[in-house]
């Protein structure tokens, strides 16, 4: 990041800066950087953890560098998905198949796909559910849609993206070195001893909670009791509970799959998901979110016509042959084919897993999710990495990435060919036993 | 059970508008129905079951509630569907929402199917790609479209669309800058700007939001702003060839804009949407200004060119040169925005990108542009002879016709009652569109000509 120590004013549109004692003259615009901008902290964390891998492989070309880092599928999308992108593309073509601009909420017979095959008996309309090009977005639109003047609570450690976009939309204050924290942001421990899940008698009221489960990083997956007692904390507190289940379909216990499952979620929740690790879409990009009727600001506004707007507005819809490939997805081959892809990578979690507990380390989530969150006492998350980066060539990610509540904590994702997964399971056993 | 008094703004208060947008919705049960000119609640009948709505207590952003109305093409949507139904057996022809309608090459969609069918394969597999977008596609787009420019490959941005692109640059820039606009302009430059938090309110007799800069373009000053009397903001939108008027800058106005940003410090936001619609020798790019690498950014899409509006692809141009006033460059903010708010547009959109950029499917790409230049000429012709004093058409696929002295809305009205043909009224785009109606040429031939001859039946 550049600091200029001082500024000269060459001509009226003309600037020079110092940088590293070098006078640097340019020609800069008079428009004031978005203070937001700058109170984030380096970069954003899987582009670091991706820079970071690169640099090891320029350090050793030869070496077979295995990334269980970044929560990247690897396993080819099945046929019957990929075989209707295909066709929808060929028929773009043809005078009677093409298709222009469609509904920024989606196509309709992906949403009721969606309502049905997903949310089976929960009462979830297709009007309710919004299709889009993935999480990433949808998070932001959702900022977008709530604004600087609302006040957020995240489970700590957390996926970096809500905690990030809300600094850029301006609801948080600056970070703070000692504590790891953004100002103004509710951080919600989730540790072995509260079973992963925040203690709400402890947590101050926020406008929105963003829960994710089965959860990125720590692989928990929040009971039915659990999730009971968050819809309550919400309606009590008038709070909007952003629920994120992108992993619901590598739940393997009876753990709610949708927040919908318990009764008052309508009223104060919102659901995110993907079909990125449920399809393997990571690259052709496709999610929805629901935002359910009852949803209502404290003016009695529903919360769904301004995200309608902000669709509407922001965004022109996702890409519709990623939406065939949605729409396959949904079919029952399509179901049994992409379940078993999911499948392939929770038996991958199992075996890593497996090998951290073999070594006598504390192995957390694996079972519901596709990541397994290892505990490393006393240990720097960072060192952690490093040291594992430059032994085995492995690439995990640091807990710290996700909030102060991870450190001396790895990430482990289980995406991967079985036999890197293999690999990487022999060469941590021959480091750390 | 409780009375959400609460939770309800009185009748007078003006600063919910929920009460005059929506109606309230009555599945919504047993809550407190306002009476007119009181606080206190009237209970309706309820079983014993049901409890009261639960309002939550997060608070409307206000900057959506400044929003006058839906975002116009969805408007303009609602209207057609609505006299689809009114009149089921007419023909209704849409020339209103710019929507592509000529079937993409096949040189470009057998890319996007392969890519699909590798996506099936352990070698073809690929996951997340780079948020940026895809190497080459990249390198395509700069050597396209930049190639004399010096845009290198790192200053290419792909995305899933300008719409997108547009909203990101406002989330960049966050809410303490202030824009202008053209007026009329494409309405997502202005409805972002709203909804970011950088205008005041909307102003019902000018039709204006408060803090926003609007800059007139119309016959009188040949479509391009009076810079003499333009205000210096921070940020300006400027779209050329134009949505809606369809008129191109020339080199020498876009020079003296790009003066102007220069002189008062100010970012250009430069949509290029439609550059390859230009028949004269109009800049397709504002890197043909010298200079304007200090000062812009570029937006453009594959959209209109390649008929990707529902395929979605487009990319953002932000120069190495351009700094804020702290010096810190503008693209390493947009590159964390695009890392933090985006993952990246659809791989097989890139695909099918690629396959644009490849020689034969640039050639089929201007075969389909020319296609609906085509149409725009049969439109054009066609107002002309009828009299009407008829803009744009030339550089771009609209035609923007005047009705001197009539409510924009309500000639839409008209021609969509007498005539089956959705339009899109000037005034979606901006007060000074107003008296103007705006002429889409997408459309298959056949309907083209028919709305023309309807427009003949009509007027003659």
């Amino acid at each position: 990041m550049l600091l200029p120590s001082i500024l000269y004013f060459i001509r009226p549109s003309s600037v020079g800066f110092v940088e590293n004692g070098l006078v640097h003259l340019c020609v800069c615009t008079r428009v004031t950087r978005n203070l937001n901008m700058e109170k984030l902290r380096n970069g954003y964390l899987f582009p670091e953890i991706a820079m970071r891998e690169l640099e090891h492989m320029k350090k050793y070309p030869t070496a077979k560098v295995i990334s269980l880092g970044i929560g990247d599928t690897t396993e080819p999308i099945p046929d019957v998905v990929t075989s209707s992108m295909a066709n929808h593309a060929r028929r773009l073509s043809t005078v009677e198949g093409y298709r222009g601009y469609g509904a920024e909420q989606g196509n309709k017979a992906l949403r009721k796909a969606i309502a049905e095959t997903l949310y089976g008996d929960l009462p979830i309309k297709d009007t309710e559910i919004f299709v889009s090009d993935g999480s990433q977005c949808d998070i932001s639109r959702l900022q977008l849609l709530l604004g600087s003047n609302v006040t957020i609570a995240v489970q700590d450690p957390t996926f970096p993206a809500y905690i990030d976009s809300s600094v850029i939309i301006g609801q948080t204050g600056d970070f703070q070195d000692e504590t790891g924290k953004y100002q103004n942001i509710e951080y919600m421990p989730c540790r072995p001893q509260n079973n992963f899940f925040p203690d709400l008698t402890t947590t101050a009221t926020t406008d929105v909670i963003f829960i994710c489960s089965p959860n990125n990083p720590t692989g928990h997956a929040a009971s039915r009791k659990q999730l009971e007692q968050l819809v309550e904390f919400a309606r009590a507190n008038g709070s909007i509970i952003i629920f994120d289940s992108a992993y619901a379909a590598y739940v393997t216990d009876d753990s709610p799959r949708s927040i919908f499952e318990i009764p008052g979620a309508r009223e104060v929740a919102i659901e995110i998901s993907s079909f990125s690790k449920f399809a393997g879409f990571t690259g052709v990009r496709l999610g929805w979110t629901v935002v359910p009727d009852e949803l209502l600001f404290s003016n009695g506004f529903p919360v769904i016509k301004d995200f309608n707007r902000i669709v509407c507005t922001c965004f022109n819809g996702a890409s519709s042959v990623a939406q065939a490939g949605g729409l396959a997805c949904l079919s029952s081959d399509g179901l049994m084919a992409v379940q078993s892809v999911v499948d392939y990578y929770k038996e991958n979690a199992k075996i890593l897993g497996d090998t951290f507990t073999s070594l006598g380390l504390d192995v957390y989530g694996g079972i519901n999710a596709p990541y397994a969150w290892v505990h490393f006492p006393g240990m720097k998350s960072w060192d952690v990495f490093t040291e594992l980066l430059e032994k085995t060539h492995i690439i995990t990610v640091p807990g710290c990435g996700f909030g102060p509540g991870g450190e001396e904590h790895i990430r482990v994702s289980a995406f991967g060919h079985r036999e890197c997964i293999l690999e990487a399971s022999r060469r941590l056993k021959s480091l750390l036993s | 059970m409780y009375c959400l008094m609460s939770s309800w703004p009185s009748m007078s208060s003006s600063s919910s508008c929920f009460l005059g947008q929506t109606h309230f919705d009555s599945r919504t049960p047993n809550a407190c129905l306002p009476t007119k000119d009181s606080w206190i609640c009237k209970y309706v009948a309820t079983p014993a079951t049901e409890t009261t709505a639960h309002t939550t207590k997060v608070s409307r952003n206000a900057n959506i509630a400044k929003l006058q109305a839906g975002y116009l093409f969805p408007e303009i949507a609602r209207r057609r569907s609505a006299h689809m139904l009114k009149y089921p057996e007419a023909q209704v022809i849409s020339l209103g929402i710019g929507d592509t309608t000529e079937p993409i090459p096949e040189v470009i969609t057998s890319g996007m199917a392969k890519k699909a069918h590798a996506l099936s394969t352990l070698e073809g597999y690929s996951g997340y790609g780079a948020e940026q977008g895809e190497k080459q596609l990249r390198a395509a787009i700069a050597l396209t479209y930049y190639g004399d420019l010096s845009i290198e490959e790192s200053d290419i941005f792909v995305s899933d669309g300008a719409k997108s692109d547009i909203s990101r640059l406002q989330v960049m820039f966050g809410s303490n800058v202030t824009m202008a606009v053209q007026d009329p302009s494409y309405p997502a430059y202005v409805d972002s700007s709203v909804i970011l938090g950088q205008t005041g309110q909307f102003q019902k007799d000018v039709e204006k939001y408060r803090n926003i800069e609007y800059m007139k373009c119309n016959p009188e000053n040949g479509f391009f702003p009076d810079l003499s009397t333009v205000s210096r903001t921070d940020i300006i939108f400027f779209c050329s060839p134009n949505n809606p008027t369809g008129n191109a800058a020339t080199r020498e106005q876009l020079t003296r804009l790009v003066q102007f940003a220069k002189d008062n410090g100010s970012i250009l936001v430069y949509d290029s949407a439609y550059a390859m619609y230009i028949s004269d020798d109009s800049p397709r790019s504002i890197f043909e200004i010298p200079g304007a690498k200090e000062v812009a950014i570029e937006v453009s899409s594959f959209s209109k060119y390649a008929g990707f509006t529902g395929v979605r692809l487009g990319w953002t141009v932000v120069p190495k040169e351009l700094r804020y006033s702290d010096g810190f460059p503008v693209a390493k903010d947009f590159n964390r925005i695009v890392c933090t708010t985006f993952n990246g547009a659809s791989n097989i959109s890139q695909a099918g990108g690629m396959a644009c950029l490849s020689p034969e499917g640039l050639e089929a790409m201007h075969k389909v542009v020319g296609f609906y230049k085509e149409n725009t000429n049969r439109i054009m012709e066609t107002f002309t002879s009828l009299g009407f004093s008829v803009y744009g058409g030339q550089n771009a696929p609209y035609v923007w016709v005047r009705f001197p002295g009539q409510s924009s809305w309500d000639v839409f009205s008209e021609i969509l009652e007498k005539t089956h043909v959705v339009t899109t009224p000037g005034s979606g785009f901006g007060p000074a569109g107003d008296g103007f109606i705006r002429v889409s040429a997408f459309g298959h031939r056949g309907n083209v000509l028919e709305a023309c001859k309807r427009f003949k039946q009509l007027w003659q």
